[in-house]
């Protein structure tokens, strides 16, 4: 069992045991994986609370209603997935200021929660403009040889890649 | 009983958080809910991601077609355009440069500790799902039809059966990861 508690597992098998989940996840759910709608309906969630009944009028919340659904389980699973192995290696702890970014901008967390939450909003954004993100284009997507999905992933990594060089 | 199972609502909600755990488990043990492997990948420094997407693409796209073949499953491919897909996409791979993370893998960064991505990132992306929800009547009128492609595959596409696409593609992607592994990326 000491393969539980290891920091890191080969890329090619994590890899491997996304394929057989996501076949898991098409068997027993029908469901492709995914995460970005999750982040829809819990902006519609938020809104309902702050702005009262007008949310369930909007267009895009009548295609994604605000509710809890299997997504969003499956992305509050990721949390608890990912704490557990954390907690399992002693990788888990509380941090602010990634080594990398640190080392190129200093450690001041405010500054990196304010790039962060730029990027956020850019993320949200696009991932629902694209109707997808790297799970849901990039793995679930491109592994049922969508059109959209490989040509989406492709677009993903163009816009990473020059932001990344530009900002290192 | 698949069907009877697809619809029972609770027992899906318990699977999806269940599939979940196990995603985010991977995801940790991969490496990939760190910030570091990530901007490593998009400045090629570290080939973690790639390799992690590219074998799971491959597992899975073999298993769920046999699946389909044998009508246990039905793919579900998302339908696109010029004007959704690349556009969002480039917008998207922007985001995904600038924050580190993908709206999964941030999950998964939180569960880990990473605080940054807690108080910034998360509100971000929940902040920009909802600005697109509210342009979206707009967009849908305009830019999201442009160059609409509809839900097209591969195979599809070619009018061929589905293994005549997957069998090369599964080769193709195996080949990469293996000059990926000679180059000693």
């Amino acid at each position: 069992m000491e393969w539980l508690f290891a920091e890191r597992w080969s890329p090619y098998a994590v890899g491997i045991g996304i394929g057989v989940l996501s076949c898991f996840a098409f068997l027993l759910s029908d469901k492709p994986i995914g995460c970005s709608t999750a982040f829809a309906r819990t902006s519609g969630m938020l809104e309902r609370i702050f702005g009262g009944r007008k949310v369930s009028e909007q267009p895009y919340y009548k295609l994604f209603p605000p509710v809890i659904d299997w997504e969003w389980m499956f992305v509050l699973g990721i949390f608890i997935g990912a704490f557990i192995s954390a907690k399992l290696s002693g990788q888990f702890k509380l941090l602010w200021v990634p080594d990398m970014w640190s080392q190129a901008f200093g450690n001041t967390p405010v500054a990196r929660v304010i790039t962060a939450f730029a990027g956020g909003i850019l993320v949200g954004l696009g991932s629902r403009w694209a109707g997808g993100c790297t799970s849901g284009h990039g793995i679930s997507g491109a592994l049922q040889l969508a059109i959209s999905s490989w040509l989406a992933v492709v677009c993903f990594f163009v816009g990473g890649i020059i932001t990344a060089f530009i900002i290192y | 009983m698949l069907k009877n199972m697809h619809s029972h609502n609770g027992l899906q909600l318990f699977l999806g958080l269940i599939i979940g755990i196990i995603f985010g488990f991977l995801l940790q043990k991969g490496g990939v809910t760190t910030y570091d492997v990530i901007i490593g990948q998009l400045l090629f420094t570290d080939f973690t991601v790639l390799k992690v997407m590219l074998s799971a693409v491959i597992m899975g796209m073999i298993l769920v077609h046999i699946l389909c073949s044998m009508g246990l499953a039905t793919l579900h491919p998302k339908p696109g355009s010029l004007g959704a897909t690349v556009i969002g996409g480039l917008i998207f791979g922007v985001g995904f440069g600038v924050l580190g993370y993908c709206p999964g893998t941030i999950a998964g960064a939180v569960g880990q500790g990473w605080l940054d991505v807690l108080v910034g990132g998360l509100i971000g992306i929940v902040a920009g799902s909802g600005i697109f929800a509210h342009f979206y009547p707009r967009l849908n009128s305009g830019l999201l039809q442009k160059g609409d492609f509809g839900e097209m595959t591969f195979p599809q596409f070619f009018k061929v059966n589905p293994w005549v696409v997957v069998v090369p593609a599964v080769i193709i992607l195996i080949l990469f990861l293996y000059w990926l592994e000679r180059m000693g990326l």
